[in-house]
């Protein structure tokens, strides 16, 4: 039920103009992301850690960048950074900020962590004009498997814990993903997906292979025209 | 039995007997220890209560150098009954400086790199024109007399002191709970004059329990008949009792139940106890009774009345139109917002109300809650999560400054 929409995008086609890996300490996904992200952006970043992203965007592109983040030793470090970080998280924080605040709002492999995904993708698109949000792929082939052949729940590279300590609450597949877009109004204006080692998997493939091939989906998103989704 | 019911003053073995005159407490005020600059009929502090305060004097005291760019300034913003001494020898208790936790060689506001400087604020008793300054229009002390004093009032007067060193703006403004008051209004009234601002263990306006406290407080002050109406200067007496027994509420107010229960329980003072009488058989009564005690040596019971006064009327809001955002519009500053997690004067609710108003406005901010049992005064004491948060902050607010 999502195919048609997805298709009707052609959201992943655009893949092969992401960034390969590049050498060194970043991480792939961040380059991803840098690659989504105009230079001088107001940029957001939610759950962002030690605030590497940031500083490597505000580093590489210039971009004017906040985040928000759940723990101390993230906030201290972030903190040690330059970067203004507030300690919050993203189920509570996110009401108090302007329609239109940020260029582009950043939500890495958080949302299944959140109490209400909806309702964060939808404050999201409300505070950015655009949306950066990656998340682990469930419909990955070692997580169907993992499930299929040994009736467990899967513990992966990106979902390291036992299914009784994770913070994920909210898995989803890059399929249910896309639907949920589409329930929120979201046009997806690139999507990618991303092997087991987080790169850009390379070739334009039909959505059912990025379902089934991709350890994690990368989405571009912007609010969709009013009234579409009447 | 001996009789140990109520705070010990007035009686002649005590040894707080001096306690019953002015002592100490005033002399501060009038001959204060450290620098002073003086401001004549020429330079009158423009208060909110519509009073051109003249001539009037602002103590203060400085740690470090400035260096040739005068870019280095910290302005330290003192607490209610804080003083100019954050790093001096206290001239009336003779403990070191008040925030040498956090202040001095090395430490996060690093005495070796920056230019430190803290005045007493308008309306207290160590030096700056208050209440119990005298007033040359009679000859005799201002007592209630002293026009009513705002956090803006406070923040004026700071600025005219800049000027007068020839600090064009601050590197930081620093402060806790009413000096984070301070620091607010500084970022709201003079956004280009800061340049990093770290409001800490605060709020956006004083609550209303938090008012309440501060009215029985100083309803026990006045409620002491040596108050005097105010003047008891000129009687020769002192409400100590009254200041004394304010000071044990307040003091309630600036700790936590399990800091409490970790240093007292519900431990008995001595062994004979319980006495079956009302005296300070528990260890927490006997300390609270001291803290009354020991606070009246140094303070002056009109001054905090006028303090208190002042951190009521505080609410960055109001002067905006309701809209806190505003108080921040276009600022350049960027601040760093810290609270506590068993601070319960200043809950980390109000500080979040500032850093989602500074979110609003867009301005550059960081918030940390730090974890910890000491309530309130936590922001005084050693916390090193604390530290390393400040410490994160400031270094790298040097850096993108040049430093």
């Amino acid at each position: 039920m999502t195919g048609p929409v997805a298709q009707a995008h052609r959201p992943w086609e655009t893949a092969e103009t992401l960034p390969r890996a590049e050498a060194g300490d970043t991480r792939v996904d961040h380059l991803v992301v840098l690659d989504l992200v105009p230079a001088n952006a107001r940029v957001l970043d939610i759950g962002c850690g030690d605030g590497a992203l940031l500083a490597l965007l505000r580093d590489r592109r210039g971009v004017d960048g906040r985040g928000i983040e759940l723990s101390r030793e993230g906030v201290n470090a972030c903190l040690a950074r330059g970067l203004p970080v507030i300690q919050g998280d993203a189920d509570t924080d996110l009401a108090n900020y302007p329609d239109d605040a940020f260029d582009v709002v950043v939500l890495s492999q958080t949302i299944q962590a959140t109490r209400n995904p909806r309702i964060v993708l939808e404050h999201l698109l409300r505070i950015g004009r655009q949306v950066i949000i990656s998340f682990p792929n469930f419909g990955h082939w070692r997580v169907r498997s993992e499930l299929a052949l040994r009736g467990r729940m899967p513990v992966t590279a990106l979902m390291p814990e036992e299914w009784y300590e994770t913070q994920n609450i909210h898995h989803c597949t890059i399929r249910d993903f896309v639907g949920l877009c589409r329930t929120v109004n979201a046009e997806i204006e690139k999507a990618t997906a991303l092997d087991a080692r987080g790169r850009p998997m390379r070739f334009a493939m039909p959505w059912w292979v990025w379902n089934l091939m991709g350890a994690q989906g990368v989405f571009l998103l912007r609010r969709g025209a009013a009234g579409s989704n009447a | 039995m001996s009789l140990d019911t109520a705070l010990k003053v007035g009686t002649p073995e005590d040894v707080s007997a001096r306690a019953d005159a002015p002592g100490a407490e005033v002399s501060q005020a009038h001959e204060p220890k450290g620098l002073v600059a003086r401001f004549g009929p020429d330079e009158p502090l423009a208060m909110d209560a519509g009073v051109q305060l003249a001539p009037f004097q602002i103590a203060y005291q400085t740690a470090g150098t400035l260096n040739a760019d005068r870019s280095n300034a910290v302005l330290i913003c003192h607490a209610l009954t804080g003083d100019q001494h954050f790093a001096h020898t206290h001239p009336v208790t003779g403990k070191r400086g008040w925030w040498e936790t956090l202040v001095g060689p090395g430490k996060p506001v690093d005495t070796d790199r920056y230019f430190v400087v803290c005045s007493n604020v308008v309306g207290s008793c160590m030096g700056s024109t208050g209440p119990a300054s005298i007033d040359p229009a009679t000859g005799r002390a201002y007592g209630l007399d002293f026009p009513l004093v705002t956090i803006r009032d406070m923040v004026r007067a700071q600025a005219m002191l800049l000027d007068r060193l020839g600090i064009r703006d601050l590197f930081l403004c620093i402060g806790g709970s009413m000096g984070g008051m301070q620091v607010l209004q500084w970022a709201a009234s003079y956004p280009e004059r800061v340049f990093a601002a770290m409001p800490i263990a605060t709020g956006p306006r004083h609550s209303a329990q938090n008012i309440a406290f501060h009215e029985v407080g100083r309803q026990a002050i006045m409620a002491d008949p040596a108050w005097a109406e105010g003047r008891y200067l000129e009687a020769g007496t002192r409400p100590a009792k009254g200041l004394g027994v304010a000071r044990m509420g307040a003091h309630i107010t600036y700790l936590s139940e399990p800091a409490l229960h970790r240093k007292f329980g519900r431990r008995f003072q001595g062994g004979s106890a319980p006495t079956f009488s009302f005296n300070a058989d528990f260890q927490i009564e006997s300390y609270l009774r001291h803290q009354g005690l020991s606070f009246v040596e140094r303070f002056d019971a009109n001054a905090y009345l006028y303090l208190t006064r002042a951190m009521d009327y505080f609410d960055l809001a109001a002067d905006q139109g309701g809209v806190l955002a505003n108080a921040f519009k276009g600022t350049k500053t960027r601040f760093c917002v810290m609270s506590f997690t068993s601070d319960w004067l200043f809950p980390t609710s109000e500080s979040r109300a500032i850093v989602h108003a500074l979110n609003a406005a867009s301005a550059p901010v960081a918030f940390v809650e730090v974890e910890s049992d000491k309530g309130h005064d936590a922001f005084l004491l050693d916390e090193p999560a604390m530290f390393a948060a400040a410490r994160g902050f400031i270094d790298a607010a040097a850096r993108a400054r040049g430093l």
